[in-house]
């Protein structure tokens, strides 16, 4: 177990290492410092006093070292626009992106498995056919487009939710602020939740689906039911863990693109969220707030992509955590 | 060599309709619709600039007047656009053609490049195996956990910071295919690689070994032809997805600029406008784009029904 | 009374347009404590007939007609909920590969429990003490610490031992055992088996022996079963099947035995293979691999007949033995 851990926390290092270089090599090649400092009008000689001063001659391995060095200790650089550390930017805007996504994630749990399992029992019912249908119309749907059929229908034609913005927020500690304290706030958190989850759900319920029928198959299964187990045990205990092994990898993976789907969820609601910052940034060719959003990004991939993995051993009793870290 | 390996072409057809597969196609009438919506999307894309009454890049022929006007079926039309204009005075019909034409193009273009990355990968990995092969899979792994279209945003907002908006839309459909196309190997490469393994412990790879074909012919004339139906289905699937990934980037702004829109710009220009009540420059290409993908999409599920591969899970 | 009757059991699978016929109004009788085998190739309708006694067929298939007497009730018309009861309580089977039938993600303890409780009011402390019982009936070493592991952890005849004590758990009437040896390594197979035997015989329990081997049915049961494209053709007891078979294709079966052929010589085979469900012949479904085929076996198919002691489905029955069949005549 340790063995392994110790293991798969070498890759995460390793990723982090390869991002931070990427990362580097943007903050090098994107945008003059010096201009942002001291701006056109300064003569040529100041302008090389000021780059050995700021270390931009040392060679590209000592300014990499000096950058990683940095980052370790939480310096990402400073925002040219917000002329804040572009960590404190950013951590001020996790807390919107973090409430969407934890949003999205309820909706998507809560509703993949029951309908999942449902229509992996019942697969000829009509109301599993109409899921199914459903469920085929929501993944060709970009998240986007249904984020803005939202806002129209709930918004602009019947006025029922606020089409932008976090609302009325609650301070809780530090730089979180929340949305689930007043009305208000959910009332806005609603629909950017519901339009973030839009195409992760369909997929869910028609992966979970195809799963569970496999299982429901299977010889163990046949074998539980000739033991004279009732349905519903065999379906709960004997299916729906197997099933959700494989899910829980597809999972892991599906975070990524759930962050991803943020930017996009942000843009269209005006969520005060890190995607939706991450594009002024880019429209204002903010470098050292594009290089702190990919490495934070990179970041939250990777610790949960590790601990995804690690949880999948712990509930995968056929997985042996000790002998995979030999 | 050559007249024992391929039939000759009209029996080919035939046997393709008298095929399972064929059968099945006959009797699925939303396969068959499917196909049909698919084809006039295709068709009417591709004679886009016959089909179309417009040129919507011909800067001389739109004018700013005629900005906004609705659909003919809504009160306030004009006669000459049938599906209204959008902010900028444009056919809406005509910008749509050509936008669909490009959406199309980027996610097929995007899917012939996936494909070809990760058809090589894999089948160089599954055929060499060792240490080349778990460095090529751990790569694979690594790649899939980042999401393509984060991959995607960062690269694309990179780009374009790098080389200004100007070059950069120039350039856009390029980026695009190249970025959509490198992000998503992983998919075929594993697919193929796990034909590979099992394929190569039959015995005809070994007879052909023993006559002395190279591997590059076995790999092409033996192997390959085993994972077909696998990556028929996948494709269909990406190209779905390639797709949506296209329109996304687009809507971000990072991808087609709005004076040559995909599906994507088109419906970016138009959320603008929806607030003052002019719905249809997003609805109508929205309505296209998800018809687009919606019929892929049944394509490919109808696919992975009658041709039931192996797929590579998880 | 006999434990289990069975009378003119069909089943059938229900295909895109029309449906096929996997049993063919088979009948046999069981007595308390006694051992059947069923023997066939592959296809000849034995796993069906396991999983019919059950009445756990999986679609496409279902009973079509037919009476299945378990213990005076027909188990045909019995609603769901007290088959359930039945199963794994009254009625236990073996499946084929203990390797599969396991479930992966639930320790051999869970899996036990589970099957004592759904039949028994019992704490899980009292299922536990039953099941070390029952797993140390079945040879396993230290039974209180395979609780706790899970399948795979297990080797292959370990965990078919596990599947046996589950088996006896709730000291059924009658095992079913399908193929219990096959999937296991050769040197194994006679533990299992003898095991099988003698569990069997301690306990006075019925068990149908499901199986491809003539070998394993002589060792193991009393009374006998040739099954061929979903028909009995021939049935009675073991010894006299092994030592006069009156089918052709039983007589096929037994000169094919290795035991039955001279060092040197060739293996004779019966040629042709099984025909499919959905093809099988007209008349006798044995008549186009049979090496007395009569015109009348092409269309017209054979009554089960008593000759010689055992019961027999075969026209040309009297081919050798025409004075013993005016015997029986007079």
């Amino acid at each position: 177990m340790f063995a392994y851990l110790v293991k798969r926390v070498f890759q995460a290092i390793a990723v982090m290492f390869v991002i931070s270089l990427i990362g580097f090599a943007i903050q090098d090649n994107l945008g003059d410092p010096l201009r942002e400092l001291v701006g056109q009008s300064v003569s040529e000689e100041v302008r090389q006093e000021l780059r050995d001063e700021l270390g931009l001659n040392d060679s590209f391995l000592t300014q990499y070292l000096r950058f990683a060095g940095n980052a370790l200790q939480g310096d990402l650089g400073t925002s040219y626009f917000f002329k804040e550390p572009a960590l404190d930017v950013i951590l001020k805007k996790l807390p919107a992106t973090m409430e969407l996504v934890l949003g999205a994630t309820i909706i998507i749990i809560g509703l993949s498995i029951p309908v999942g399992v449902y229509t992996a029992i019942y697969p000829n019912t009509i109301l599993s056919r109409i899921v199914m249908g459903v469920s085929i119309i929501g993944i060709s749907i970009p998240v986007f487009l249904t984020a803005i059929l939202m806002i129209f229908v709930f918004s602009v034609e019947y006025g029922w939710f606020p089409s932008y913005g976090r609302g009325e927020i609650v301070h809780v500690f530090g730089p979180w602020e929340t949305n689930f304290a007043t009305v208000d706030g959910w009332m806005h958190i609603l629909l950017p939740s519901v339009a973030l989850a839009s195409i992760m759900l369909p997929l869910f319920v028609r992966l979970i689906r195809a799963e569970m029928m496999e299982v429901l198959q299977s010889e163990y299964v046949k074998y539980a039911k000739a033991k004279g187990i009732r349905p519903w045990r065999i379906y709960f205990v004997h299916a729906l863990k197997n099933t959700l092994l494989p899910v829980i990898t597809v999972g892991g993976v599906q975070i990524g693109t759930m962050v991803a789907y943020t930017i996009l969820t942000e843009t269209v609601f005006q969520w005060p969220g890190m995607g939706f910052m991450f594009l002024e940034a880019v429209n204002r060719v903010d470098t050292p707030l594009i290089v702190a959003y990919l490495i934070v990004v990179g970041f939250i991939f990777v610790v949960t992509n590790t601990i995804v993995d690690l949880i999948y051993g712990l509930v995968n009793p056929t997985v042996n955590l000790a002998r995979m870290g030999a | 060599m050559s007249s024992l390996s391929t039939p000759t072409e009209p029996s080919r057809w035939s046997r393709v309709w008298n095929s399972n597969i064929g059968y099945s196609f006959r009797r699925n009438p939303v396969a068959i619709v499917s196909l049909m919506i698919f084809l006039l999307i295709a068709i009417m894309s591709i004679f886009a600039p016959l089909i179309a009454p417009f040129d919507p890049y011909d800067l001389g022929q739109i004018d700013i007047m005629n900005s906004e006007y609705p659909p003919l079926w809504v009160d306030g039309s004009d006669a000459q656009f049938i599906l209204g204009t959008d902010d900028q005075g444009r056919d809406l019909w005509s910008t749509i053609l050509y936008g669909t034409r490009l959406s199309l193009l980027i996610g097929i273009c995007a899917v012939v490049l996936q494909a070809f990355l990760g058809i090589s990968i894999g089948l160089i990995a599954g055929y060499v195996g060792g240490r080349t092969d778990s460095l090529l899979m751990r790569l694979a792994d690594i790649q899939l956990s980042f999401s393509t279209l984060m991959v995607a945003i960062i690269f694309l907002a990179v780009t374009q910071a790098m080389f200004g908006s100007e070059t950069f839309n120039q350039y856009a459909i390029y980026f695009l295919i190249a970025v959509i196309g490198v992000a998503e190997w992983p998919q075929y490469a594993r697919t193929v690689r796990a034909t590979v393994l099992a394929e190569k412990k039959k015995e005809y790879v070994d007879s052909a070994r023993v006559l002395g074909f190279g591997p590059g012919r076995i790999m092409v004339r033996h192997i390959l032809p085993n994972s077909l139906s696998p990556i028929f289905v996948i494709s269909t699937v990406q190209v779905a997805n390639a797709i949506i990934s296209e329109a996304s980037l687009s809507f971000l702004g990072l991808g087609m600029p709005p004076s040559q829109p995909s599906l994507g710009s088109l419906i970016s220009s138009g959320f603008d406008y929806i607030f003052s009540g002019s719905w249809w420059i997003t609805a109508i290409p929205g309505i296209v784009l998800v018809v687009l993908v919606l019929v892929i999409n049944l394509l490919g599920d109808w696919l992975r029904d009658a041709l039931n591969p192996k797929l590579y899970k998880g | 009374m006999s434990l289990l009757s069975v009378r003119d059991l069909s089943v059938k699978f229900a295909m895109r347009d029309n449906t096929v016929t996997a049993l063919n109004q088979i009948s046999f009788d069981l007595a308390k404590g006694e051992r059947l085998g069923i023997v066939g190739e592959s296809g000849a309708g034995k796993s069906i007939t396991g999983f019919a006694l059950m009445n756990l067929l999986s679609r496409p298939g279902f009973i079509d007609s037919g009476k299945i007497m378990f213990l005076g009730d027909d188990i045909v018309q019995m609603p769901e909920a007290k088959m359930r009861n039945i199963r794994g309580n009254k009625m236990a089977m073996i499946f084929q590969d203990p390797m599969v039938t396991l479930n992966p993600v639930l320790t051999i303890g869970q899996q036990m429990v589970e099957t004592l409780m759904a039949h028994r009011k019992l704490s899980k402390a009292e299922a536990e003490q039953i099941a070390i019982v029952k797993l140390r009936e079945v040879y396993i070493p230290s039974p209180e610490d395979r609780l706790e592991q899970y399948p795979h952890e297990l080797s292959g005849g370990m965990r078919q031992r596990i599947v046996i004590a589950i088996a006896l758990l709730l000291d059924p009437q009658l095992i079913i055992a399908d193929e219990p040896t096959t999937a296991l390594d050769v040197t194994i197979q006679a533990d299992i088996m003898e095991l099988l035997l003698e569990l069997c015989q301690s306990n006075k329990v019925g068990l149908i022996l499901i199986t491809h081997d003539l070998g394993v049915v002589s060792q193991m049961t009393e009374r006998t079963l040739v099954m061929y494209a979903g028909r009995i053709i021939e049935a009675g007891r073991t010894r006299e099947i092994i030592n006069d078979p009156q089918h052709p294709y039983t007589q096929g079966l037994i000169n094919a035995l290795p035991q039955q052929t001279k060092p040197g010589q060739r293996l004779k085979q019966i040629p042709g293979s099984m025909p499919s469900l959905t093809a099988i012949p007209k008349g006798c479904p044995f008549s186009p691999r049979c090496e007395f085929v009569k015109d009348r076996c092409h269309t017209e198919a054979p009554e089960t007949v008593q000759y010689a002691n055992v019961e027999v489905a075969c026209h040309e029955v009297n081919r050798l033995h025409t004075d013993k069949a005016e015997e029986i005549k007079a």
